[in-house]
């Protein structure tokens, strides 16, 4: 056993490089992502301290101000405060991203690992599983399914988390299908290793740093995802302060105010934007064979 | 070649069908009953039952997909439970709205995207580079309903310059392209984002390539290596994403077509949902479903035409 050399697997070479905030400061996009990262992360954890109201507390005569010193965003048609909804709907942007993303990476992980280790028809039939998952746009799988299911933030969870699955499946798949035929995976076999042994504690670690990346890289979008459903009345009821519920509200009176969609569109283009530029920026510390697509 | 699509089309007729399955055991996972959820709680049991004939559910599951797919096949999407109208008219009036949308988005995505990425790769780490990445990575972040939305702000409510609702007048073509505008605009801000920077990239890489070195040795005009033969080289990833993009726009549609009040797939899937119309929203999916599979495949033939080296058999790992 001792001759073959086992590679140091990917999470330890991922911490080997630590500090690696500090190269993802070093670029100046980074530190932009990593301002506005930290704002949401910072708005998450104190939301009531931060926000000067409660975000359902009406206040009907002030209704659809704009920016003022007592309502700082201005209200919106019932008469709450903007500021304070937005900085509560961090914590339901936050709130279904982590799991939905956490959902799709467990269950993704595990199919890929089983579609790549056990190979032939169980192989196909996942692959076949994950494609009919993939043939329809992801807005409508969830859709059908919420209308089904019927609205509720455990719903939207369950959903994104289903259309999100096989693009981890595909990418644990097709590293398992690589690290399988590697020298220290025959060598635990011959030595008359379990199969769950050799999955779990073998292949694993060397498969999973880019599932993830891949989710890190994917929290944006999950969590446009989840306000696009509110928005549409499929997510989260009222009165929770979803992102994409306050824009709703704001289309639904525009003619009258423009406050809260303005707030609300500019808050979710710039968490993205920053989640995407800090994601951008950490993979191409961590891997720079990946930075294919990166524009700077 | 040939064995390929053959092959091809049978795991796409096999996907096609597990969509139909799956859709089908929805309904049947959740508890309820969808008739009684459209007929409200005061329905006489009587039109209950009628309600469930009308969707089929009286019967089996294999029997109700057997009949869904029998009926596909002889061109049937079945008929609306709600209205009694037949799916395939519905269908046939709300799906060029969406297609137009989705094409006319990809096209401003090109028109804009393409020339950016270009200008990008071949001024690389200049000023107007850097602008263009930040630009063109801003815009890939804005969703298409909050661009969607500040586009009817500033235009429709703000300026009143371009029509906010519907698709115009019929018969007015002109008037069909006002209301075509603002929708597809906020439709094609994140493509034209995404075709900069995947132009760029892949223009570089080009650039980069021996041929192209080797062309400008011979002496060749820098515009003719440039867009003669490194630009045609580049491309060839895009068309792939393109294909892709179509499918991807027209799952985008959805909120673009409720913003807009335009009548197509989206919207009419969007509204199916809401009353819980379960046959108009299974046959609704499966079409976006089937163009979703086939604008894939198309890109995929495309993209082996292009690229020789690429064989399709090979890719499919």
């Amino acid at each position: 056993m001792q001759y073959i050399e086992k590679p140091t697997n990917s999470i330890q070479r991922t911490l080997d490089r630590l500090p690696i905030l500090g190269d993802v400061l070093r670029q100046p996009l980074g530190v932009v992502g990593f301002a506005i990262v930290l704002a949401f992360v910072i708005s998450v954890l104190f939301a009531p301290l931060i926000a000067p109201y409660d975000y359902a507390r009406q206040d009907i005569p002030n209704r659809m101000q704009g920016p003022s010193t007592t309502y700082w965003l201005g209200t919106d048609h019932i008469g709450r405060d903007i500021f304070s909804r937005l900085v509560y709907g961090s914590r339901i942007a936050f709130g279904t991203a982590i799991p939905s993303v956490g959902i799709a990476l467990v269950a993704g992980i595990f199919l890929g690992l089983i579609a790549g280790y056990a190979g032939g028809v169980v192989d196909n039939v996942i692959v076949v599983f994950m494609d009919m998952l993939q043939a329809f746009p992801s807005i409508m799988l969830s859709l059908a399914i919420l209308a089904l299911l019927g609205p509720s933030l455990i719903n939207v969870i369950i959903v994104i988390g289903l259309t999100w699955m096989p693009n981890y499946a595909r990418v644990i798949r097709a590293q398992t299908l690589s690290v399988r035929e590697k020298a220290y995976v025959e060598a635990e076999r011959s030595l008359g290793a379990r199969d769950r042994a050799i999955l779990f504690s073998h292949i694993l670690p060397n498969v999973i740093a880019p599932a993830l990346l891949l989710a890190a890289m994917d929290l944006p979008w999950v969590i446009t995802f989840e306000a696009g459903l509110s928005f549409m009345g499929m997510g989260v009821r009222p009165p929770s302060p979803s992102w994409g519920a306050i824009l709703s509200d704001g289309f639904n009176h525009i003619f009258e105010s423009q406050w809260p969609i303005l707030w609300s569109g500019l808050t979710l283009a710039l968490t993205t934007l920053g989640f995407t530029l800090f994601g951008e920026a950490l993979r191409d510390v961590l891997d720079p064979r990946l930075s294919g697509t990166r524009g700077l | 070649m040939l064995f390929y699509i053959i092959k091809r089309i049978l795991m796409t007729a096999l996907v096609l069908l597990l969509v139909v399955v799956f859709l089908s055991l929805l309904v049947h996972i959740v508890p309820g009953d969808p008739a009684t959820t459209i007929l409200g709680p005061r329905a006489t049991p009587g039109l209950v039952q009628k309600m469930r004939e009308a969707m089929d559910l009286d019967k089996p599951l294999y029997v109700q997909i057997s009949n869904f797919v029998w009926n596909l096949l002889r061109g049937s999407l079945g008929v609306d439970a709600v209205t009694g109208a037949p799916i395939n008219k519905l269908v046939g009036s709300a799906l060029p709205h969406t297609l137009i949308l989705a094409i006319s988005s990809l096209g401003l995505a090109i028109l804009f995207g393409i020339p950016m990425g270009v200008y990008s790769a071949t001024h690389p780490n200049s000023p107007a580079d850097r602008i263009l990445a930040v630009l063109s990575i801003s815009l890939t972040t804005i969703p298409s309903y909050v661009a969607g939305l500040f586009l009817l702000l500033i235009f429709a409510v703000e300026l009143h310059t371009l029509p906010a609702m519907g698709i115009g007048k019929t018969g007015d073509i002109w008037d069909y392209v006002r209301h075509l505008i603002l929708p597809s605009v906020a439709l094609a801000i994140t493509w034209i984002g995404y075709l900069s920077r995947l132009v760029r990239t892949s223009l570089l890489e080009v650039l980069n390539e021996t041929y192209i070195r080797a062309s400008r040795a011979a002496g060749l005009s820098e515009r003719l290596v440039r867009y003669r033969y490194a630009l045609k080289n580049a491309l060839i990833p895009t068309v792939a994403v393109l294909g892709v993009g179509l499918g991807s726009l027209m799952g985008g549609a959805v909120f673009v077509e409720i913003i807009f009040t335009r009548p197509g797939m989206g919207l009419l899937i969007y509204n199916a949902i809401q009353v819980r119309n379960y046959p108009l929203v299974r046959a609704g999916v499966l079409i976006v479903a089937i163009l979703f599979i086939l604008t894939n495949f198309i890109a995929d033939l495309v993209y082996t035409y292009l690229d020789p080296r690429i064989q399709l058999n090979k890719r499919q790992g």
